[in-house]
């Protein structure tokens, strides 16, 4: 926020579209794949319009230093980390303010979704690197550390979802771009758990007035349902390929039987039963239409 | 003993009180502590005050000096923010780099200031692209007994509102002729409100033991329309959509009853 807007830019034109041809409330293209690291317990890797995101968790493990261990619970710890590449001005490695701040935030979202009564004394530690960026980084990374929370099989309360919205040309939109970023009115990132819609991170800064605010809650919920579809998906492919593979190994010659629908639990947070069907699909490329 | 342990065993207590309508200082849900005050308080600084909200103290300096503008906004001063939380003030605060806390405290009262607006940083221009006014605000906590938000942010727009840049010291810069000192342009008073969620009830200016019994916590900044500016979740634990709005509406009419106390003390 805050850039000043050169002279003659249009956000967004006469048929209310964007700039990239977005309607106000529409996502970027978002895909999502589970369990691509081979080290980490779990993780992640998204893409969400120019961003590029890595997200990895280890544990639950014991937790150093020692005088961060909570008696009671794990500790959710969250790096959030920019690549120095990532951005067209290279950024100097390691934490700035900034992303301390996200770092925090992010703990404290993830945090309340984890069950980590059950880890007393141990670490669940959470790494985001930002690849690349463009626009709504953190979302991103939020979005990704949930889905490698549960490839890594920590048990939660449900799933977290994280998107922005802001204000560009004076109306609420969902999603900035890079450049409605820099010189838009507003940024509003929010994360909610997806079954109880609770928010467990949100942040504003620019101009909204109290109906605004009302307006980017009610038009990022909707968006954190369509964003969670695709969390699940990419969770469920990763156990059907896992399934898929040790079927062929065990059983060879064996037919798979392919169901055309997957079964998909309602309750996402359990780690998926791993099914016995293969899939072969891609990454799925969200159609994000609609 | 540890403020955690405290706030492990006072939990069921203070949510307890809070799900009876009662705070355990007996204040009500809306209630803001007792703020005072006061401005000019360090001859050494552009700008300064300190201000007392309830047991919560904490003193903030404006220091002004001569810099080189970034090339992204050539004709415009700089704000830099950052906050003290020093040992002296509780247990729970520790020597060495800044912590994650200060970080956030820094940056949401930050934010509210610059995106209300209320600095006029093309009036901090001095030469364009040469020469311009930074601005650095500083704020030490040194009593704490909870919201540093709300203290802190209440301190940097006091703090700026009575500083006077400094202008009259500068001399030598090529093609700009003696000035005189002149009031720091601030335009707008934004104001933050802090609550946090216990028992299910929305309860405004936490105390410390308020703040660390586990409940999620929502700070918003308003400007002078009554607009929002700035907002932070923080802590563990989540809100509604209904609470935020709720902490939104309630915020407004307390950042208008804080902007009256703050423009009175001036």
């Amino acid at each position: 926020m805050g850039g000043k807007k050169p002279e003659g830019m249009v956000l967004i034109n006469e048929q209310g579209l964007r700039a990239d041809g977005r309607r106000a409330d529409q996502l970027r293209n978002i895909k999502i794949e589970a369990g691509v690291l081979k080290q980490a317990d779990g993780s992640c890797y998204l893409e969400w319009g120019g961003n590029k995101v890595l997200a990895a968790v280890y544990g639950p493990r014991e937790c150093h230093p020692r005088h961060d261990q909570d008696p009671t619970k794990a500790r959710v710890r969250v790096r959030y980390n920019m690549a120095a590449f990532s951005v067209s001005d290279r950024t100097r490695p390691g934490p700035d303010r900034r992303s301390q701040e996200i770092s925090k935030i992010s703990s404290e979202a993830l945090d309340h979704v984890v069950l980590a009564h059950l880890y007393p004394k141990n670490a669940i530690d959470v790494f985001i690197e930002i690849i690349e960026a463009e626009a709504g980084t953190r979302c991103a990374g939020v979005t990704a550390a949930a889905v490698a929370l549960a490839d890594a099989g920590i048990p939660m309360r449900g799933m977290v979802t994280s998107v922005a919205a802001g204000k560009v040309d004076g109306k609420v939109c969902l999603d900035l771009s890079r450049e409605e970023d820099n010189f838009g009115e507003t940024d509003f990132p929010v994360a909610y758990v997806n079954n109880t819609k609770e928010i467990v991170l949100l942040q504003q800064d620019g101009h909204f007035s109290p109906d605004e605010v009302s307006e980017a809650l009610e038009m990022t919920q909707r968006a954190a349902d369509e964003i969670y579809e695709l969390q699940k998906a990419a969770l469920l492919r990763k156990y059907q390929q896992m399934a898929g593979a040790e079927d062929v190994e065990g059983d060879a010659g064996h037919e798979p039987q392919i169901e055309p629908e997957p079964q998909i639990e309602p309750e996402p947070q359990i780690e998926p039963e791993p099914q016995p069907e293969p899939q072969s699909e891609p990454v799925h490329d969200t159609g994000v239409e609609n | 003993m540890s403020s955690d342990i405290i706030a492990e065993i006072k939990r069921d207590y203070l949510v307890q009180l809070a799900k009876d309508g009662k705070r355990h200082d007996g204040r009500g849900f809306d209630q803001f502590r007792d703020v005072t005050i006061s401005t000019r308080y360090i001859q050494q600084a552009e700008g300064s005050a300190r201000v007392r909200l309830g047991d919560t103290d904490v003193i903030v300096g404006v220091k002004m000096n001569v810099g080189t503008p970034y090339p992204d906004a050539p004709a415009d001063g700089t704000l830099t923010t950052s906050a003290e939380l020093r040992p002296m003030a509780t247990s729970d605060f520790e020597i060495g780099p800044p912590s994650q806390e200060s970080i956030e405290i820094a940056r949401v009262v930050d934010r509210g200031i610059r995106e209300s607006k209320c600095l006029d940083f093309a009036a901090l221009c001095i030469k364009p692209k040469e020469k311009i006014w930074m601005t650095w605000l500083d704020m030490h906590a040194v009593d704490y007994d909870g919201n540093l938000f709300d203290a802190s942010s209440l301190g940097c727009i006091a703090a700026l509102m009575t500083a006077t840049v400094p202008a009259s010291k500068i001399t030598g810069i090529e093609g700009v002729g003696p000035m005189a000192d002149f009031p720091m342009p601030v335009k707008d008073v934004p104001v933050m409100t802090t609550a946090v969620k216990l028992g299910g009830q929305i309860l405004f200016d936490p105390t410390s033991i308020e703040g660390k019994v586990g409940g999620p916590r929502l700070s918003v900044s308003f400007d002078r329309e009554g607009n929002v500016r700035a907002m932070q979740k923080g802590l563990g634990g989540a809100f509604t959509a209904d609470e935020v709005k709720e902490i939104v509406r309630r915020g407004g009419q307390h950042a208008i009853e804080l902007r009256a106390i703050l423009e009175k003390s001036l």
